[in-house]
């Protein structure tokens, strides 16, 4: 495994050097969104509109975060990753859209998922889940905020981070994923565990 | 209003910022042992992220985790304690507070309209469980439970007949089902008999328990062990990265079943597992039991 520092823009070339196990820290910009906001942009892509932020070559964080205003601007208290599953059913449509080259949760992703990452060149990276208050002084500045009509976790939050990480490639862009050879793993120790408990097969 | 209103509020919010902020330190020596046992790669990673978070989770007095959760009081009340119609509402009155001041992040959705109510409160929410006890002392503890762990909850009403094995097969499977879902490494509570509604309750409140303290019954006890060990044989290790650390430990609580009914219900807790206690005596003096040491 390596270690890589990345600045977005990232182009396609980097993300096709990336390998799962590799530990990447994130500097520039990073945009949340999560169930609600994955689906506005899908249906906003499948019209042909643009999306508020453009997020060719940018990273997009499975995070609702607790942000507070002071003076009238936004700081992050904690924005730890959500459940990246919950998001799988439409994360191709909007890695296909978007062209975002990074996508940052927790818990990984399934086939859909790592099919467009192999087609469209992009990452998935794992981060702590509940580790929130790491990522929060990883953001220096909460550059905008959109669809805040959805509610304070769905929100798009656009972020600019320095060093954000560790993040763990999980799914590369040459078809590998972590998360389902794990499974895969699991899958056969469950018979080593239902044979040491003395189940019936 | 009375006196004790305000001193029960004041408590709620003191354990609702003690829970988001600090972890018990039962929990957070026993990540600490998993840091040090781990020998997946990734998964000591991991581990390692969660123990620098929590360091500076303290430092900076912030929730740990973005998911601040929704927030289940356990209130143990004695009969003579002053003004226990108020204090619902001082839970909730404490809950919005905590809200804005903490912050919390809102997490009460509308279920239909999908509107968030922008404070933690709303019908159902907090949720507030009552034990009538003598006395004239009111025990509160407060969970602040995640949303991912919480989504990964099963309740099996298996045939009588399917035992004990039926029992740990259905928590094994749970286990491997859930994966990396509710950010392992998670602690089990696991509700057994009662009806169906009972063994969800047992199982969530059985989560209270600390982590270093064993079951007073020894074969309850050895059936933890059991399912412990079991757990982390499926080698799904912390936040699903692989590795020999899925559970930390596993709390079974039980009732009597119906002759036709065996429910056993699986509730899990991620390694956030927030929980804060205190006791408010008749002359209005407070012990706090989870965090003594901690600022308030």
């Amino acid at each position: 495994m390596a270690t890589y520092r990345l600045k977005t823009p990232i182009s396609e070339a980097q993300i096709r050097k990336l390998e799962v196990n590799d530990v990447v820290y994130l500097s520039g910009t990073v945009v949340t969104a999560r169930d609600q906001a994955h689906r506005r942009a899908i249906e906003l892509l499948q019209k042909g509109k643009a999306l508020p932020v453009n997020l060719e070559g940018l990273a997009v964080f499975h995070c609702g975060p607790v942000m507070k205003k002071e003076n009238d601007s936004w700081v992050a208290v904690a924005a730890g990753p959500t459940t990246s599953t919950r998001m799988e059913m439409v994360e191709d449509e909007f890695i296909k859209g978007s062209k975002v080259r990074v996508v940052i949760g927790k818990g990984g992703m399934g086939k859909r998922t790592s099919a467009a990452m192999v087609k469209y060149g992009a990452v998935y990276c794992a981060f702590t889940g509940g580790a929130a208050v790491l990522a929060a002084k990883a953001i220096k500045h909460v550059k905008g905020v959109e669809w805040l009509d959805l509610g304070m976790p769905e929100a798009l939050w656009i972020l600019e981070v320095d060093e954000f990480g560790p993040l763990v490639v999980a799914i590369d862009s040459c078809g590998r994923n972590l998360f389902l050879d794990v499974a895969k793993k699991v899958e056969a120790n469950r018979q080593r565990i239902y044979r040491k408990l003395g189940f019936q097969p | 209003m009375k006196q004790t209103d305000s001193i029960v509020e004041n408590v709620a919010f003191n354990l609702v910022k003690q829970a988001v902020v600090y972890l018990p330190d039962d929990v957070k020596a026993s990540l600490r042992k998993a840091y040090a046992e781990e020998t997946s790669e990734a998964g000591k990673t991991q581990l390692k992220t969660i123990l620098d978070n929590l360091a500076l989770a303290e430092k900076h007095e912030a929730p740990i985790c973005q998911d601040t959760g929704t927030f289940v009081f356990y209130v143990k009340a004695g009969a003579d304690f002053e003004g226990l119609d108020c204090v619902e509402e001082a839970l909730t009155n404490a809950t919005r507070k905590a809200t804005f001041e903490v912050p919390l992040r809102p997490n009460a959705v509308h279920p239909f309209t999908q509107k968030n109510s922008g404070d933690n409160t709303g019908k159902g929410i907090p949720q507030v469980h009552w034990e009538l006890v003598s006395g004239d002392s009111l025990e509160l503890t407060v969970l602040a439970k995640g949303g991912g762990s919480e989504n990964v909850s099963v309740l099996g009403m298996l045939n009588p007949s399917e035992g004990l094995q039926g029992l740990k097969r259905l928590v094994v499977d749970a286990v491997i089902k859930a994966g990396a879902q509710p950010c392992p490494p998670t602690i089990l509570g696991v509700g057994v008999g009662g009806g169906a509604d009972a063994a969800l309750s047992l199982a969530k409140k059985a989560l209270l328990k600390p982590l270093d303290e064993a079951n007073e019954e020894a074969e309850i006890a050895g059936l933890e062990r059991e399912i412990l060990e079991a757990a982390n044989m499926t080698g799904i290790g912390p936040m699903g990265l692989g590795g020999k650390t899925t559970v930390l430990g596993v709390h079974v609580d039980w009732a009597f079943r119906h002759p036709a009914s065996f429910p056993v219900a699986v509730v899990f807790n991620c390694w956030a597992a927030r929980r804060a206690s205190a006791k408010i005596n008749a002359d209005g003096s407070v012990e706090y039991l989870t965090h003594k040491k901690r600022p308030r």
